[in-house]
């Protein structure tokens, strides 16, 4: 495990209890500059793990809480005219942060999730003809209430291929929901987290982690997983070369947080789900097949060059 | 209410699924009712209309009415729902309706078998060389929808599709040779199916008026086909011997009943000559062979002026063994009866003639010496040898012999003939082939309907029946050269049979020694031929029981054989001294526990996880293994060594019985 991101799993582990595996998945992704979309049923700790990575990265924090009547303006800031100086001045909204945390994204209307999905693409906003950059590092962490909810603007599949991962977290297990009761509250822990690290030193872990070596044959491995996905009847869309390299990116932030330098195919397996699952759609006629199940099938069915 | 939404099929692969049936079709839009066409026509464009514009299909009642108006149709044009024209007439209705249902992938997997099928109905008609490679076109272009239909794209690009195609067909041509050589043969036509392959073919006809001959040596088809077993006779001795007409009625020569078997009456000289006939179907019952037969057909006889008949009409094309005497003496023991027959001439036709041969006999001149004025007459006079001679009016022979003096072998034949029956000479025509063309590319021999010939047979006491060619008198190259030498610039000859370009007669001799190869080796790969195949390899008894022996045999040798290939191109990265070792590794591990060998989608880790957990006790080797082979395969600086290394730990690895 990597010196200086293993604190942070274990703070964040501390405080949302049982989700080993989707914290580091997490931690990849912001590693890997991706955005995170969470999708899961309210109450489970989304809002909790998203508080608590940016608070253990010592990244500044936002959430917006996304509704139906939510405006551009809302996410982006706004232009007052100021009548002492005569001029108009911008008052930055709450997408100007390093961790912003889009919670229900899928609850505002298109139109004002399309204010913030351009933000992410970019990382800049342009509001009356100026731009503005966003701070780096600039994540976003979007969460989704399942989409079959009522009441919910599912996202597009272009909008849903600029998150790098989505990822699930589901009921905690028996032993992680008791400490989790027995224990005090998440807020005041979170209050309480000391920042393992800083934004300048995640900078520099995340440039390290595009470092990580990755062979030929494991590009090899990508590629034939992609192919897979163009050709296999059961499949409706390949994955796009920008799936490919969002693969690629968090198999090497993956390697990474395991203190490696170089990729090694378990690497991309381990990420796959996350990564394609979102991007893959399932051919009709073929029994319905969660996306972890696809991934699980597309890694058995392509053999490791 | 279905579970699920039908994946599109994809404008571009339905209409290229469209066109492939079509052209599978097509062969068959002459052979059924203008109907059908027109209504198989239509479900194509409306089919294509409804891909164009992603159209829904028309409703199920509709598509069901359709189904029994189809079948009554057939019904109503063919008495029949069965039997070959019916049964494949509604097929292609059938599937013109399936068309219409055409919605999902397995639908059009449906229509693609369908279109196999379709497939061999072309061949119930037709077994042409050229009907085969349209064919083979055909399959090709389906199978590549077969293929495109795979594909998950719904615009697959036509090229890799099509050479994904050619690739599989290519591969399953070995299995068809197999399948075609050994599978068992029954005795009978291609198919077993009775065959009409008429098809128009005109040949020889036991009657013989001026034009007839002339309008046969247009055509170029082709009569027969002979395989001599020794070096080919010169061109002039081959007279085919065809129908022999006895009875003239002053314009037409006709065959009429011919005498009974007199293959008593013949003396031979020599040896006989020994060759393969392979007749076309001529819807007649002759059979040619060269004067005078020495043998005859199985199932023909031969009659008394050495006709070669067969018991039914040559439906089929027909292959037998000949062997034949060109010296003989023949009919010296002539019946009078006959004789008076080969004498009689209409009254009142052809004055000038009968009164010229009337005058050679009264000038008491021999037999022998009347032929040879006939000859003379005809060699010294202005006689020309063409295929458009002019038109003759009542008095045939007069105005051929004294007026236009230009004709083709029929006229030259038919006034002999004529002359020597005035002289009172026992005479008559004989019709057939005479010479051919020696295809070098095959080293057989073609006579064609241009080949198409009349001569005069002459009886002479003590002699007997003599043949005599009056055009040789005229145009000695026709008998010794073939027709192309003897017609004229500028008249109507086939325009191959010619020889001027050298390069369009190799190219035509090129093509019939292809059409004689595929009949002699494709179809008439009969039961008697497996047998005599079989009995050149070394087998003595090609019964069924040995056929599917050998057949299994075989098609395991090719599927063997196939697979390898494959399999060394899966495994040409195995060639990698690294990755050898690695599955060295898992061998290892497969022998201690064949669960343990390793799964094609484990990497190093995951494996050594699993490995490691059988076999506890060398958990530490079994590390230094993977990390080797993980630092060798996926690590930035690969060490040179690491394959003999991981080749040599792998090597002294010892897996404990019991670990697990």
């Amino acid at each position: 495990m990597n010196r200086d991101l293993s604190p942070v799993l274990d703070a964040v582990g501390g405080i949302v209890l049982g989700k080993q595996r989707a914290i580091r998945l997490t931690i990849a992704c912001l590693l890997a500059r991706g955005h995170l979309l969470i999708e899961d049923l309210p109450g489970v700790g989304k809002t909790t793990l998203a508080h608590a990575l940016a608070r253990a990265l010592g990244l500044d924090f936002q959430r917006i809480q996304f509704t139906s009547d939510l405006l551009p303006a809302d996410v982006l800031g706004v232009s007052v005219f100021e009548r002492e100086t005569g001029t108009f001045k911008f008052h930055p909204g709450p997408v100007f942060t390093q961790v912003v945390l889009a919670d229900e994204v899928n609850r505002a209307t298109p139109k004002a999730q399309s204010a913030l999905l351009e933000a992410m693409e970019e990382h800049q906003v342009t509001i009356d003809g100026v731009t503005r950059r966003l701070p780096e590092p600039f994540f976003v962490i979007a969460t989704q209430n399942p989409s079959h909810q009522t009441g919910t603007f599912p996202l597009p599949e272009s909008q849903l291929d600029r998150f790098l991962m989505r990822i699930e977290l589901g009921y905690p297990d028996a032993a992680a929901e008791r400490a989790l009761l027995a224990g005090s509250e998440r807020r005041d822990l979170i209050e309480h987290l000391a920042p393992a690290l800083d934004a300048t030193r995640f900078t520099q872990l995340q440039q390290a982690a595009r470092k990580v070596h990755v062979a030929p044959a494991l590009l090899d491995y990508l590629q034939a997983l992609i192919a897979h996905t163009r050709h296999s009847p059961d499949f409706v869309i390949g994955l796009s070369p920008r799936a490919g390299l969002s693969l690629l990116n968090a198999a090497r932030a993956w390697a990474f947080l395991d203190d490696r330098g170089a990729v090694l195919p378990e690497d991309m397996q381990a990420v796959l789900p996350s990564v394609v699952g979102h991007r893959l759609h399932i051919a009709s006629g073929t029994s319905r097949l969660s996306s972890d199940a696809l991934a699980a099938r597309l890694i058995a069915e392509v053999p490791v060059p | 209410m279905r579970g699920f939404e039908p994946r599109p099929l994809g404008t571009g692969r339905v209409l290229a699924l469209l066109g492939a049936i079509a052209a599978l079709l097509l062969p068959h839009a002459t052979r059924i009712p203008l109907w059908i066409s027109t209504a198989t026509g239509v479900a194509f464009a409306v089919r294509a209309l409804f891909a164009w514009r992603g159209y829904g299909m028309p409703p199920q009642w509709i598509l069901a009415a359709l189904a029994v108006a189809s079948a009554g149709g057939i019904w109503f044009s063919y008495g029949a729902l069965f039997g070959r024209d019916a049964a494949v007439a509604l097929l292609i209705l059938m599937l013109s309706l399936k068309l219409m249902e055409l919605r999902s992938t397995r639908d059009a997997l449906v229509l693609i078998v369908l279109g196999y099928f379709l497939a061999i109905t072309d061949f119930l008609y037709s077994q042409t060389i050229a009907t085969a490679l349209y064919l083979v076109t055909c399959v090709w272009c389906i199978t590549a929808c077969l293929v495109a239909f795979q594909y998950r794209s719904q615009q697959p690009r036509a090229v890799p599709a099509l050479r994904a195609s050619a690739v599989m067909l290519a591969q399953a041509a070995p299995l068809m040779l197999v399948l075609f050589v050994l599978f068992p043969r029954v005795q009978g036509p291609l198919w077993g199916l009775p065959q009409a392959t008429s098809s128009g073919v005109t040949g020889l006809s036991d009657s013989m008026s001026p034009g007839s001959l002339s309008n046969l040596s247009l055509s170029d088809g082709v009569a027969f086909r002979v395989d001599f077993a020794a070096p080919v006779p010169a061109l002039g001795r081959l007279y085919w011997r065809g129908p022999v007409m006895w009875d003239f009625d002053g314009r037409t020569w006709r065959a009429g009943e011919s005498p009974g078997a007199g293959i008593s009456g013949i003396d031979t000289i020599g040896e006989p000559i020994r060759y393969t006939v392979t007749l076309e179907a001529h819807e007649m019952r002759w059979l040619f062979a060269l004067d005078v037969p020495a043998q005859i057909v199985e199932g023909s006889r031969l009659t008394g002026d050495l006709q070669l008949i067969a018991g039914r009409p040559v439906r089929n094309r027909l292959r037998y063994d000949m062997s034949s005497h060109l010296d003989y003496r023949f009919g010296l023991a002539e019946d009078a009866v006959n004789l008076q027959r080969a004498r009689r001439l209409p009254r009142g036709f052809n004055p000038r003639s009968v009164a010229l041969a009337d005058q050679w006999r009264s000038a008491g001149a021999s037999p022998r010496a009347i032929v040879q004025q006939a000859l003379s007459m005809f060699r010294q006079q202005p006689f020309f040898y063409t295929l458009v001679p002019p038109e003759l009016g009542r008095d045939s022979v007069d105005e051929f012999l004294f007026d236009t003096r230009r004709g083709f072998c029929e006229h030259f034949a038919s006034s002999f003939v004529v002359l020597m029956r005035a002289a009172g000479l026992p005479a008559r025509v004989v019709t057939g082939y005479q010479g051919g063309v020696l295809n070098p590319l095959g080293d057989y021999l073609m006579v064609r309907q241009s080949e198409a010939h009349a001569w005069a047979e002459v009886w002479i006491e003590n002699e007997g029946w003599i043949r005599v060619d009056p055009t040789a008198a005229v145009s000695p190259q026709r008998i010794e050269a073939g027709i192309a030498a003897a017609i004229p610039d500028g008249e109507p000859l086939p325009l191959l049979v010619r020889t001027g370009n050298p390069w369009l007669r190799q190219m035509r001799f090129g093509i019939d020694a292809m059409a004689n190869g595929w009949n002699q080796w494709v179809l008439g790969y009969s039961p008697d031929r497996q047998m005599r195949l079989f009995q050149r390899v070394g087998f003595s008894d090609a019964n069924w029981h040995n056929l599917v022996i050998a057949l299994m045999v075989a098609t395991g040798v090719v599927l063997g054989a196939l697979s390898l290939v494959v399999m060394r191109r899966l495994r040409r990265s195995a060639t990698d001294p690294l990755v050898g070792a690695w599955n060295a590794l898992s061998r290892k591990l497969a022998t201690a526990s064949p669960k343990l060998a390793r799964q094609a989608h484990e990497g190093p880790e995951t494996y050594l996880m699993r490995a490691a957990a059988a076999f506890p006790q060398t958990r530490e080797a079994l590390q230094r293994i993977c990390r080797l082979y993980a630092d060798a395969r996926y690590g930035p600086a690969p060490s040179p060594t690491s394959a003999k290394d991981l080749a040599r730990l792998v090597r002294a690895l010892h897996l404990e019985a019991g670990g697990h």
